[in-house]
């Protein structure tokens, strides 16, 4: 591979909560060593469910927060501490996408400006080559051209998120950080954006970060994959390999808990339900975190309690952390795999 | 006879901005012990219809048409008479388990509060009674767990008291609206099985109204479409999956990506153009803007819903095949 355009090793974000001075305070893991690369032009996925962390590593390359431990790298300029000035240049680099459409963009701004906004502070473009600009963007994200003159609350939830995505693309950023970009929207028009980035993407060939906690939404977009549980990447793979042979139990019983929109498959199909909730992640569990919830733990004790499993290639390029899987050994396959059932 | 019948279902809210037609003449049954799917986008007036039941709705709502449960009709019950149809025959639990319950109050407290008003049960009954409902609902060491605040609870088992409150008295009808919406997929499944097991258990016919068709390919016996305030298609399940008739329900069905379907290649449905407004009930069929087989006669004149096979009813001038037909 050339050389990544995003790099993140061993990056960890701990917050304090609590009073620290009387020791009653606390901490929540909320990412606790997560290392990854992105290619030029590679769209991975970062799924999880609530508290797994993924946000937070998206904020934290973003430095929207500070990490606490580890290293980013952007095309190959270690990013982990700049100082906000120095980061000001970079912000060409990469761009975010939120999952909000209705708080993320400012609501006295036109949208033509909400667009023109980066192009402008960076000093990038102005008069009528960044009114051109911004007309192609409109044009880019399937927006008619008048809407520059309107205010956000008078275009509908897609028609926003395509705002906020023209924001991000105007300055064409090498990395994409898109946090959940369709969960607010209606079916029909998550369809609409999806295929827009898909698009874009492939014109455009940007990296993308696509942090969802939809693993069909990911099938459909990324090249690769990866799965966070509590704080942790517990299996990183290519997505096809991903969905045809998942190894990580946690990974298997969330897919097979991802409802299927076909009764028959839906009905007939071998699932894990997983017992319980996802623990705090004030005190995370000894050993492998996923142990709690497992329904391997009975093969993995007593190790699974002492020791965290660290993410091995299993295969090349598939990574996953459980000490019940290695080069040369599968995890038992407790699902119907999602590629056999199609 | 069916459980419930609802005919001609109508819903109007006087607005600043004038009428806003919710819903149009809406009419369907649900059987003792059906799970019965109502699917839609935001704003198709599938959660106001359901609500109109127990008149929920506030006072700027004009609601027609009849809501016959038994011999009663609810939708001109008296206000005392509905409030022990209310949480006694239809129960409801909603998409937001932590607005739904009261912070200040143990959730114990909340439950027996609903047996006291509606069975007479002394304290200690009812407290014995909650106990069993949390156990209902697979809630781990019920009698610890009966003492604690919402807030301490997950989200999952909030979802499950909110449950374990709507069966308290046994109702003949469960309405869930999104119960699963705010939930983690695998916090999801676990919700779907007490469901399906509910039904099974007590025999309760349950009204699921969801967004997403994955969790009606999954429990519901026979699904309901609705589009800006209408409903555009009606099925066996089974039937609606295998094969859909209405314009939209084939754009719905082709917009979400399929796991494992490995036809990534292959583009989403789109369904261009938006959700009409409700001002006014259209003098054409609501979806004909956003319909590649829309015609003179689509845009001169509503669909009336007709039979194709038994059970499965559309209202669609050309309905069937592909997206573009």
């Amino acid at each position: 591979m050339s050389e990544p355009v995003l790099e993140v090793v061993d990056l960890k974000k701990h917050f304090p909560v609590g009073s620290q001075l009387t020791g009653r305070g606390g901490t929540v893991y909320a990412v606790d060593g997560v290392s990854f690369v992105i290619g030029p032009g590679e769209m991975l996925g970062l799924v999880g469910e609530s508290g797994s962390g993924k946000t937070t590593v998206g904020n934290c390359i973003m430095r929207l927060l500070e990490p606490t431990d580890g290293t980013i790298r952007l095309r190959g300029r270690d990013i982990t501490h700049l100082s906000r000035r120095d980061m000001r240049p970079l912000r060409r680099e990469m761009h975010m996408v939120f999952q909000d459409p209705y708080s993320s963009l400012d609501p006295r701004q036109t949208c033509g400006q909400i667009v023109g906004e980066p192009l402008r502070t960076q000093r990038l473009a102005r008069g009528a080559p960044l009114e051109a600009r911004i007309r192609e963007l409109f044009d880019a994200v399937g927006l008619r051209p008048e809407l520059r003159y309107r205010y956000p609350h008078e275009l509908s939830g897609g028609q926003r998120q395509r705002v906020g995505l023209a924001r991000a693309l105007s300055v064409s950023p090498s990395l994409l950080i898109a946090d959940e970009p369709v969960s607010a929207l209606d079916v029909s028009v998550q369809a609409a954006i999806l295929n827009l980035m898909r698009d874009l993407q492939s014109e455009m060939q940007f990296s993308c970060l696509f942090i969802t906690h939809d693993l069909a939404t990911v099938e459909y977009l990324c090249d690769r994959v990866a799965v966070m549980y509590l704080g942790q990447i517990v299996e990183l793979a290519r997505t096809d390999e991903l969905f045809a042979h998942p190894q990580h139990p946690y990974t298997q019983a969330l897919l097979s808990a991802a409802v299927v929109a076909d009764p028959e498959v839906q009905r007939t199909r071998r699932r894990v339900v997983l017992e319980g909730d996802i623990p705090s992640p004030l005190a995370p569990p000894s050993g492998c975190r996923f142990r709690t919830r497992c329904p391997l733990e009975p093969e993995s004790a007593p190790r699974s309690h002492e020791e965290d499993p660290p993410l091995l290639e299993f295969a090349p390029g598939h990574l996953v952390a459980c000490h019940l899987v290695h080069a040369g050994r599968e995890a038992p396959m407790l699902i119907d795999a999602p590629a056999e059932l199609a | 006879m069916p459980l419930l019948e609802v005919s001609d279902l109508s819903v109007r809210f006087d607005t600043d901005d004038g009428p806003v037609h919710a819903v149009d003449r809406l009419s369907f049954t649900l059987e003792e012990g059906e799970v019965l799917g109502v699917v839609g986008e935001s704003g198709c007036g599938k959660s106001v219809s359901l609500m109109s039941l127990t008149q929920l709705l506030p006072s700027t709502a004009h609601v027609t048409g009849s809501a016959l449960l038994a011999d009663i009709d609810l939708l001109r019950a008296s206000s005392s008479r509905i409030r022990r149809v209310r949480g006694r025959t239809i129960a409801y639990v909603f998409q937001e388990p932590m607005t739904s319950l009261n912070p200040a109050f143990k959730i114990g407290r909340q439950i027996e509060e609903v047996l006291q008003r509606h069975l007479d049960l002394s304290r200690a009954a009812a407290r014995k009674r909650a106990t069993e409902l949390l156990d209902l609902v697979r809630i781990p060491a019920a009698a610890r767990r009966i003492n604690e605040y919402p807030h301490q609870l997950s989200g999952g088992m909030r979802q499950r008291v909110m449950i374990a409150m709507a069966l308290a008295c046994d109702p003949k009808i469960l309405v869930a609206d999104e119960p699963t919406t705010a939930l983690d997929v695998t916090i999801q499944a676990g919700i779907l099985d007490l469901m399906r097991d509910i039904r099974e258990r007590l025999g309760t016919a349950i009204v699921l109204i969801t967004h997403n068709l994955g969790v009606v390919a999954d429990i519901a016996d026979r699904v309901l479409v609705m589009y800006a305030g209408r409903k555009v298609e009606e099925a066996p399940v089974h039937d609606l999956f295998a094969s859909p008739q209405h314009p939209y329900t084939i754009g719905l069905l082709g917009a979400v990506p399929r796991p494992g379907a490995a036809s990534t290649t292959a583009r989403l449905q789109e369904i261009p153009g938006r959700v009409p407004s409700l001002a006014e009930v259209p003098q054409a069929c609501a979806f004909a803007d956003r319909c590649p087989r829309a015609d003179d006669l689509t845009r001169s004149q509503q669909p009336e819903l007709r039979e194709v096979r038994p059970g499965h009813r559309v209202a669609c001038f050309h309905p069937g095949g592909e997206w573009a037909a």
